[in-house]
């Protein structure tokens, strides 16, 4: 019989950014830094070096920060008490993230802004950690980020969009906002809800984006797009986001 | 997953939250329930909801008071108040659902962490795509579709009619009965699961072939394939890629680019 287990050993990199739904323009703000190591290949001393990627990163002020194995600055509370309805504490936990590495996993950060990643790149360069770096993001920024801080790209991958039954699939609205996490923990109708909520005024944007970010526990979900979509869909009117 | 009877209070709050749409409340018992069939055991509620450990008879007299004078409570949409989401046990087969929809998890089975490998963002140690060549990530049930395994083996099949061969790292690949004609176990083809990746890779001039392959199979399943392609650049950054794709009429806005700074342990 087999069994199912925690990767507290080792996680592979499955951040699964890949497939964002969204135009160019939509990826303005929405820059994923990585860091991997190569499974049996330098995965030793893997876990101090991913700390110290968290820490350097932390400096340049990201928006979300994760490790795929154990959550991201938005944390889900196994412990709430009732006030949570009137006051949800909107804190951003980074010192959990950095002291919870514990196994060779992916480690991410995420930014808005093209200078803060040239600038963690640049200071990535200097630290020499040996574990591979990534980018993800718009092909054509990330090269100029890259290029920015005096590299040029290794290896590349292309997300070639949706093949098959497209027609399962969301609206606009809904898998742009949906596809900010890669692993599919962010339901369409969630995502709906929340997106009619905005709308209606019973959540703000912003309490929406940390809805949803908490369901994110690779740390790869950027709240500062995921706010401007909300708002987006809020100016379209009453009713978009459930046509398809 | 399971929804505890005794605890649960009605309130709906992981009704929207499953990505499969298998929560629903019951209208005659007022419990939530999860339809076994359908829960591919991703964790998304257990792990993603919030609790609070609230009196389940005290909540419903409230709501129920609060139903009463037509009055709406209008609680955080992310938390469980009773503490009600509870995992089952898992065995073999259903075991491989969990495997393939939790990200925080991995199975015994496979050998392998995760639904794919390192793809391309550690090909600066491994060199596993070299210049000239090409890797693909096919995945299929993303985004929050779900898909059975028997639709995957479809694809697989159809592949290796046309000489692929597998990642042999990947976990799908370790579900293969016979890895020259992409045939899976029978017992977990009507498994569903969250997402599932197929990896393998060509020369680059084997491009359009395979993509129309994917494509062509693509349209025969009952679920969505999102497809990835990645390559080693030349020293200039360039791909050797990007015409082969714009000549097959695909545009590529979004991707992962891999800068290259990793190195083997000195």
């Amino acid at each position: 019989m087999c069994v199912v287990r925690r990767t507290w050993d080792w996680a592979a990199g499955m951040t699964n950014t890949l497939h964002r739904y969204g135009s160019g323009e939509s990826f303005n703000d929405d820059y994923i830094v990585f860091a991997i190591p190569a499974r049996g290949i330098n995965d030793k001393g893997a876990v101090e070096k991913q700390r110290r990627f968290l820490e350097i990163a932390r400096k340049h002020k990201p928006i979300n920060m994760g490790d795929a194995s154990h959550g991201s600055i938005f944390r889900p509370s196994k412990e709430l008490n009732p006030t949570v309805h009137w006051r949800r504490d909107p804190k951003r936990d980074f010192d959990t993230v950095v002291n919870c590495v514990s196994c060779p996993s992916t480690v991410a950060a995420v930014f808005d802004n093209p200078d803060q990643v040239v600038a963690f790149i640049k200071e990535l360069r200097q630290e020499d950690l040996g574990l591979s770096i990534n980018i993800s993001a718009a092909l054509d920024k990330a090269q100029e980020c890259a290029r920015r801080a005096g590299l040029e790209r290794h290896s590349v991958e292309y997300s070639l969009g949706f093949f098959g039954q497209t027609d399962r699939m969301a609206d606009r609205h809904t898998l742009e906002l949906s596809t900010m996490c890669g692993h599919g923990m962010l339901s369409f109708d969630f995502v709906r809800k929340l997106v009619e909520w905005v709308k209606q005024g019973r959540r703000s944007p912003e309490q929406a984006s940390a809805t949803l970010a908490r369901f994110c526990s690779c740390g790869v979900f950027n709240p500062t797009r995921a706010c401007r979509l909300f708002e987006e869909a809020r100016r379209v009117g009453p009713g978009i986001s459930r046509s398809s | 997953m399971q929804i505890d009877q005794q605890k649960c209070v009605a309130c709906g709050n992981c009704v929207p939250v499953c990505p499969m749409g298998a929560i629903s409340i019951d209208p005659v018992r007022n419990r939530a329930g999860v339809n076994a069939d359908e829960c591919v055991e991703c964790y998304t509620c257990y792990r993603g909801m919030s609790m609070e450990k609230l009196n389940p008879v005290l909540v419903r007299t409230i709501r129920g008071l609060l139903k009463v004078f037509r009055l709406r409570f209008d609680p955080e949409p992310d938390v469980c108040p009773t503490s009600a989401i509870t995992p089952d046990e898992l065995t073999w087969p259903r075991v491989v659902r969990r495997a393939f929809s939790d990200p925080q998890v991995t199975h015994e089975s496979t050998g392998v962490h995760g639904r794919g490998t390192e793809e391309v963002k550690t090909n600066d140690v491994t060199n596993r795509v070299g210049l000239g060549e090409v890797g693909y990530v096919v995945e299929f049930g993303r985004p929050t579709v779900g898909v059975r395994f028997r639709d995957i083996e479809k694809m697989t099949r159809a592949l290796a009619s046309i000489g692929i061969e597998f990642e042999s790292r990947n976990p799908v690949t370790h579900l293969m009965t016979d890895k020259k004609t992409g045939k899976l176990r029978d017992d977990i083809l009507n498994e569903k699961i969250l997402s599932a990746i197929v990896e393998f890779k060509t020369r680059i001039e084997n491009v359009p072939a395979v993509l129309q392959k994917v494509d062509d199979i693509s349209k025969t399943l009952d679920t969505v394939v999102a497809v990835g392609v990645s390559t080693r650049c030349a020293e200039d950054g360039s791909s050797a890629l990007d015409p082969v794709l714009v000549e097959e009429g695909f545009s590529f806005v979004r991707g992962k680019t891999n800068l290259g700074l990793g190195r083997g342990n000195d």
